[in-house]
């Protein structure tokens, strides 16, 4: 019994993941870099709310709201002022440590505003929690809102990229973006457009995540950031499905590394995981195999 | 007479090596004159650890063309295997500088080792991916050296990854690795005399693999992989041999670095992947594949947060300002077009027209 | 005399489009081949499988007697044939002369340790390896550029250093992907004199792919044309080129 909880509770940690995984994934297919900030997105989130819920007695919609249209507004000034000249430079490492600046630059400033102490983050989540199989699973109300806004976010970006016109151009500016351009597509916008979408998604991972584990540091978003992009790489980078099954599965893995194997471990297990599935398939379980032309 | 011809690389490369005599000498007159500080002299040592990582890392990044985030990880191996060995032979080898030789040698030689091991299966992936997966590598050794117990007795050596207490150890015994609590009591052999040393050893290795044979063969690679195919070169057997030279030199800083602690622990940020990260800022900021470079932003970006200290809370944002500044102003291509108009020299030479 | 170079039956496929079928050639030594056809024929198809960056579906690869069919790349350039590239893949940060030290890679050795720690046999080998190099340079006139980055070569210097590079491997067979492309007609005819002063002076045989019917007709001697990856028409220079069926393929019906 006691695996089925642990197996659940894998699935909803790997929710997570794969809403952050979605972020680095999307940001990547579009811009072709990493972006390290974006962990620390999720923190900005973790502290929004925070600050708006428990500091200042909003209601938790309010807050929630609030951290979205924040991180949205955060994720387009920060692709503006930081990555935007960067894009044709002729090294792709200098927008990678430029990320890199980003990130210290919002642990930092979050040290500054916050401290470094350990805030308690009271879940905004008021879903009752649901027992099973006579009371022997239990099934807080954080994972069942995290499992489910996980699906409903799969499901509407893949309708958003497949079925929309923005979507579609989405795609193209990152199959090609000259020639994106030479169609009309507003090239710049989409770029944008795809760095709010993260970055919205980024707050909303960084609510549950903090529900789920009620501890805010500074540093919170930055090792869940980490994951996540192998979760991304995992499923093959810039897929959102790739996404999806990359995030549950490394969520499962970590939760059973640690009941079952050792909890000092499970971060190495999961890295292991991760160099083996490389090996046997270089480009992720759902990534394309691209071939030089000679 | 024999003529004495120079060539630009030669002359680059005196530059290089005269700039490091330069620190050690400036460096022990202002120490001897008492005019550095204790905070500041501790910080000697790092300097240099991170001096030989990032020369060490631009060779990966910067003349093999491949990026990695796991170069700590490499550092964490030397480190530890090095501070194993000196504590395990403290009393069998008194002598300690030449026991510090021998604990140099030992780190380098099995960070490279596992460089060989790790680079294998990995070089085949490109680009992000070996990226992803050196960062994944440093993780895991940080890891698994956190959970590792090691001690000594009349017995011999007895290994756990469980705690100290099932390692079983006699009466006499002695726990050298303790699991996350590290390895305490490392001789402190290291000094700024010898990180300079060690310095210079990493720019003749760096310097002069560069300048060869190999070092041709490993930068075709990076310029034209295919091209470098179809003119014989082996891919395979050079790009192993720059990611095992990296990893065994990042090793040789992880010995110094150890040699410089009494209590060496594998933390996230001496060894994790802020670490490598750091490294990798050293070298870009630097400038990919210049090894002065790497050198003087190294020494600047260890001194700049201490320099700042005065601002207390806010030197690390503004250190994070600095860096991101700094990458726009030296790689946005609308910037240098600018900086190219209004430079100084282009300024200097209209006057003389 | 035996065939330097002896194809049979080459064919690869990609995804079900046959890009190569049925190919053949049989190119003697010292001679000068032309492979020619409209875009997309798979000429460049048949230099990969020549070089080995495409292994073939069937047939055989054979040079001077030697079955190198499958090889891989460096294996087939150590056994002796050297290209060049449609798109020209230099050393770009590196300067002209290490570009063709490169391509001595295989024929000046000595060990790592030599290198690092600058003993006698790196001065005598790197003394050797510069002046093949400036030898080969002189060749192409290049020897002028010889410590100019590749990268800031004009664009038919470029050209001319990848056929140094190529021939710096020491090859027996030579193949050349679209010399003359993007060269002017003065450039041209300077590569035409080089090419002939390789085949000579080097004892190089080669094949190259050319759309310049003015090279092709100047400095072949025979050609083989191949239109959508099958062999059209081989023979004589003169004979291939009025060729009714050879004609309609270029200009079309």
């Amino acid at each position: 019994m006691s695996f089925i909880s642990y197996l659940i509770n894998g699935i909803s940690l790997g929710s997570v993941y794969a809403i952050i995984a979605l972020g680095y994934t999307m940001v990547y297919g579009i811009a072709k870099m990493l972006n390290f900030a974006h962990g620390d997105v999720i923190m900005v989130g973790g502290f929004t709310i925070f600050f708006a819920v428990s500091m200042q007695g909003l209601p938790p919609a309010a807050g929630i709201l609030l951290a979205v249209v924040l991180c949205t507004l955060l994720g387009i000034t920060i692709e503006y002022i930081a990555y935007r000249p960067l894009r044709q430079a002729a090294s792709s490492l200098a927008v990678l440590i430029t990320a890199i600046g980003v990130s210290y630059f919002l642990q930092n400033t979050a040290l500054l505003l916050f401290g470094a102490n350990t805030k308690s983050f009271t879940s905004v989540v008021t879903v009752p929690a649901i027992k099973l199989a006579e009371g022997q699973i239990s099934i807080s109300g954080e994972t069942i809102v995290t499992i489910i806004s996980c699906i409903i976010i799969m499901a509407g970006l893949t309708f958003f990229v497949n079925k929309t016109k923005v979507g579609q151009a989405m795609l193209a500016v990152s199959e090609d973006k000259g020639a994106a351009q030479l169609m009309g597509i507003n090239v710049n916008g989409t770029i944008s457009l795809t760095f709010a979408i993260g970055s919205a998604l980024a707050a909303i991972a960084g609510m549950l995540l903090c529900s789920a584990y009620p501890s805010l540091t500074p540093y919170t978003g930055s090792m869940p950031g980490i994951k996540a992009f192998v979760a991304a790489v995992f499923g093959g980078i810039g897929s959102i499905p790739g996404a999806l099954i990359g995030g549950i599965v490394l969520g499962i893995i970590e939760i059973l590394g640690k009941a079952y194997i050792s909890s000092q471990m499970a971060d190495a297990i999961v890295f292991m995981v991760l160099i083996v599935v490389l090996l046997v398939k270089p480009t992720g379980i759902l990534g394309k195999q691209i071939q030089e032309k000679v | 007479m024999k003529k004495l011809k120079l060539s630009k690389y030669s002359k680059e490369n005196i530059i290089t090596y005269g700039l490091v005599i330069a620190v050690w000498a400036v460096m022990q007159i202002l120490i001897n004159g008492g005019k550095v500080s204790s905070l500041m002299q501790g910080l000697l040592v790092p300097l240099c650890v991170y001096v030989i990582l990032a020369v060490s890392l631009n060779l990966t990044v910067g003349i093999l063309g491949e990026l990695s985030l796991g170069h700590a990880g490499f550092m964490c191996v030397g480190a530890f295997i090095g501070a194993f060995f000196s504590r395990y032979m403290q009393n069998t080898i008194g002598q300690g500088f030449l026991r510090f030789i021998l604990a140099i040698l030992i780190g380098a030689l099995c960070a490279g080792a596992i460089g060989f091991l790790i680079g294998m299966p990995v070089l085949r992936l490109r680009g992000d991916y070996l990226a992803i997966v050196t960062l994944a590598f440093g993780e895991i050794i940080q890891n698994i050296i956190n959970v590792l117990y090691i001690g000594r007795d009349s017995n011999g050596l007895h290994f756990s990854m469980k705690d100290s207490l099932s390692l079983g150890l006699a009466e006499d015994g002695d726990v050298i690795i303790n699991g996350a609590q590290g390895i305490t009591g490392t001789p402190k052999d290291s000094n700024f005399t010898i990180g300079i040393i060690l310095i210079i050893i990493t720019l003749i290795v760096v310097l002069n693999l560069i300048h060869s044979r190999d070092g041709r063969a490993i930068m075709s690679i990076r310029d034209n992989l295919i091209a470098a195919e179809s003119v014989g070169i082996n891919i395979t057997k050079y790009k192993l041999m720059a990611f095992s030279i990296s990893a065994a030199l990042a090793g040789m800083a992880g010995v110094l670095y150890s040699h410089n602690l009494n209590n060496l622990m594998a933390t996230p940020k001496n060894f994790g992947y802020n670490m490598s990260i750091m490294i990798l800022v050293f070298v870009v900021l630097g400038g990919i594949g210049n090894i002065k470079g790497s050198i003087i932003s190294a020494i600047i970006l260890t001194l700049l947060p201490e320099l700042l200290r005065g601002l207390s809370n806010y030197r690390m944002l503004i250190y994070s300002i600095v860096l991101i500044i700094m990458m726009l102003f030296n790689w946005s291509p609308k910037l240098i077009e600018l900086r190219k108009r209004y430079s100084l020299k282009r300024l200097l030479k209209k006057e003389v027209r | 005399m035996a065939a330097l170079l002896e194809v049979k039956n080459l064919s690869i496929s990609f995804g079900g489009l046959r890009a190569v079928d049925d190919f053949g050639i049989s190119i003697k030594k010292g001679q000068l081949y032309g492979l020619i056809g409209p875009n997309g024929a798979g000429k460049t198809t048949v230099f990969n499988l020549l070089t080995g960056v495409y292994k073939p579906n069937e047939g055989v690869i054979s040079l001077d007697g030697r079955n190198i069919t499958g090889l891989k790349t460096i294996e087939i350039n150590k056994a002796g044939i050297a290209r060049t590239f449609q798109n020209i893949r230099l050393f770009k940060e590196l300067s002209v002369i290490d570009n063709v030290k490169a391509g001595l890679h295989n024929h000046y050795k000595y060990t790592t340790i030599e290198g690092i720690l600058r003993m006698p046999n790196y001065f005598k080998m790197e003394k050797a390896m510069t002046e093949k190099a400036m030898e080969l340079l002189h060749v192409f006139d290049l020897d002028g550029e010889a410590e100019y980055l590749a990268a800031n070569l004009p664009y038919g210097k470029q050209r001319k250093l990848e056929i140094a590079r190529a021939l710096a491997t020491n090859p027996k067979l030579l193949l050349l992907d679209e010399p003359a492309a993007g060269m002017n007609p003065n450039e041209t005819m300077e590569l035409m004199d080089t090419i002939r002063f390789v085949r000579d002076n080097f004892d190089m045989t080669v094949l190259l792919i050319e759309h310049d019917m003015k090279l092709v007709s100047g400095i072949c001697e025979e050609l083989t044309v191949l239109n959508f990856g099958r062999i059209l028409a081989k023979g004589a220079t003169g004979a291939v080129l009025n060729d009714p069926q050879v004609i309609t393929a270029y200009l079309g019906e």
